[in-house]
């Protein structure tokens, strides 16, 4: 099992088109920064234009953490773009190239190479959403420094420099969780395709989609937006209040965990039964 | 010439005598259908392949061939009936199954992006070879792309491709290799190099072969055994050489007097064999053995026939079999 995954990611590794996501962040995290770098007191000043009456602000607002929070808030919906262009073409890609022949006539089960797939794809968005946030903050403080970070949603949080980073990480873990869902789901889009195309659309169609329905259309489908799991993608969030709204947290984290499970589980079913035609 | 279909012999010492043993069957399809929604692809198929045998695949587009060999590898599962491979059921013996097979289907794709060496590397360590380097020296040896090892497969012509996906299907020693049309978009000089390629492994390794071919004369030339289907029914089965010599065939004589043979023949008993002139040649349809027949009555009549020519080739029997 182990050689089958190191053979898949050496594939992924080698193909350029992974590297378009990194190349991705990494232009968006510069070009943020160097954005706050030039109009940084500007941008903050309209972002907390309604707070000035009220609070005395002083410090370093603009900091490797502002700079990290606001890029995962970008980033959000760009991240299964570029997820599913390597997840989405990890079964497709093989039927296109004609390539899945050569693999499946091999010994070795059906499940086992889907599993040593699966596997490679969640490594690649592990290591994706690792250099987003890493790199953020790394080049946030290499230009900023640190400081505290001010949240402004429903309620206002002002965490200070030394109670953040810990954020950042749970952050991160929920990430991992939310995206791992993202990548099961092109996953499966990509064992349903025979080419690459279909998953990548499919998987931004289906997030936007719900995303677009859960906003606009709370009458129509009111009562399943919580069990949606597009309703979580930005959940990472709840780790930025002062107080952590936990029941919250578990109801995203099984949400997440139900419907990876159930997209993984049919993906399985699905192509262990599948006749290759391609 | 077709080789002949010789069950395997063995030499007694004591008795300075061969005894002669049957084949073991290697490949069995025992009737074997395969339904898409309401199209049968393949329609209660049965045929033997033989140890040793280079045996022919053969029948018209949408005769069901791919299906079959695709059944064989277990990429599709068959609707009824029953494929055992040295008498395992490939369906519930899988990768026991499987580890006895080397396929090059349709195109010989593979990852474009890597060397020929290390797509090698990546098929070999999946079907677990041991001392995988050695192994991927000798068979890209034997398909001579050792001096193309490390060049990306991208940079390959469909020939060396196609020796490629001939390497790849020796790499963990199988017993039986499924070639689908290997002479596939080869010049004239590379359809004669993979055939002898595909003797030599025949031969020198023992490997039972199977191809699916469109090009007849192929499988004229080299293959001992075949079947021919046709809308995912058998036509026929049997040895190359019997099914090509025990059914009538087109033959056409040169005679003395042309016009004077036809007269002759139309008041004879052969007047259903005849078939026309064409080109000066009088051609008939005729069983093999009804040929001395025929050359002692056109003796007794005076006819000198100064040629007599088999035009009948697997192409014509072929067509007439899946009219």
């Amino acid at each position: 099992m182990i050689k089958l995954i190191q053979i898949e990611l050496y594939k992924i590794f080698r193909k350029p088109r992974t590297y378009i996501g990194f190349g991705a962040i990494a232009f968006i995290v510069i070009v943020v920064n160097l954005g706050f770098l030039f109009e940084g007191e500007q941008l903050l000043g309209f972002l907390i234009e309604s707070l000035k009456d009220k609070f005395l602000l002083s410090g370093n607002l603009i900091n490797a953490y502002t700079m990290a929070f606001v890029i995962l808030n970008s980033l959000w919906i760009h991240l299964p773009i570029l997820i599913s262009i390597t997840a989405g073409d990890m079964i497709s890609g093989e039927a296109n190239n004609g390539t899945f022949r050569l693999l499946l006539t091999r010994p070795i089960s059906r499940s086992k190479l889907l599993a040593a797939k699966f596997i490679s794809a969640w490594v690649y968005t592990v290591l994706l959403l690792l250099f987003m946030i890493s790199f953020s903050l790394i080049l946030g403080y290499l230009i900023f420094g640190v400081g505290d970070l001010i949240v402004i949603k429903s309620t206002i949080s002002i965490l200070s420099a030394d109670d953040t980073l810990w954020r950042f990480g749970y952050a991160t873990i929920y990430g991992i969780l939310s995206m791992t869902t993202v990548t099961s789901l092109s996953f499966l889009l990509s064992s349903l395709s025979e080419n690459s195309i279909g998953p990548i659309v499919g998987t931004f169609a289906i997030i936007v989609g719900l995303t677009i329905v859960s906003t606009l259309g709370y009458a129509l489908i009111g009562p399943a937006i919580p069990y949606l799991f597009t309703t979580y993608l930005p959940s990472w969030d709840l780790f930025f209040t002062m107080e952590l709204n936990t029941a919250k947290l578990t109801h995203a984290i099984y949400v997440n965990l139900a419907y990876t499970i159930a997209f993984i589980t049919f993906t399985f079913y699905y192509f262990k039964n599948k006749d290759i035609l391609s | 010439m077709p080789r002949k279909n010789d069950d395997k012999r063995y030499y007694l010492k004591q008795t300075k005598t061969y005894i002669n043993l049957k084949k073991e069957v290697f490949l069995e399809f025992d009737h074997v259908s395969k339904q898409y929604n309401d199209f049968l692809a393949v329609d209660d198929l049965s045929f033997k392949v033989y140890e040793g045998d280079i045996f022919g695949f053969l029948g018209p587009n949408g005769a069901g061939k791919s299906t079959s060999i695709r059944m064989t590898l277990s990429l599709i599962k068959p609707t009824s009936g029953k494929i055992t491979l040295l008498g395992k059921n490939i369906v519930n013996e899988r990768e026991e199954t499987l580890a006895q097979l080397g396929a090059l289907i349709e195109k010989p794709d593979f990852y474009p992006y890597l060397t020929a060496q290390k797509n090698l590397e990546i098929l070999g360590k999946i079907s677990q070879v041991q001392k995988l380097s050695v192994k991927i020296d000798e068979v890209l040896d034997l398909v001579g792309l050792t001096s193309r090892r490390n060049s990306k497969v991208k940079t390959f012509s469909q020939g060396m491709k196609q020796r490629l996906g001939i390497a790849q299907t020796l790499l963990h020693d199988p017993k039986l290799i499924i070639l689908d049309e290997p002479a596939n978009g080869l010049d004239p000089q590379g359809q004669v190099d993979m055939r002898e390629l595909i003797v030599r492994i025949n031969k020198e390794r023992s490997i039972t072969v199977i191809i699916s071919s469109h090009i007849l004369n192929e499988v004229e030339q080299i293959c001992n055994r075949m079947v021919i289907i046709n809308k995912g029914k058998s036509m026929v089965e049997g040895s190359v050489s019997e099914l090509l010599t025990g059914s009538r065939m087109k033959v056409s004589y040169v005679t003395d007097d042309n016009k004077r043979t036809l007269d002759l023949l139309t008041n004879s008993e052969f007047k259903n064999n005849i078939n026309g002139i064409e080109k000066e040649k009088l051609t008939l349809l005729i069983e093999h053995e009804s040929i001395p027949k025929l050359n002692d009555f056109l003796s007794n009549e005076g006819v000198k026939v100064y040629s007599i020519e088999p035009i009948r080739s697997l192409e014509e029997y072929f067509i007439t079999m899946t009219k």
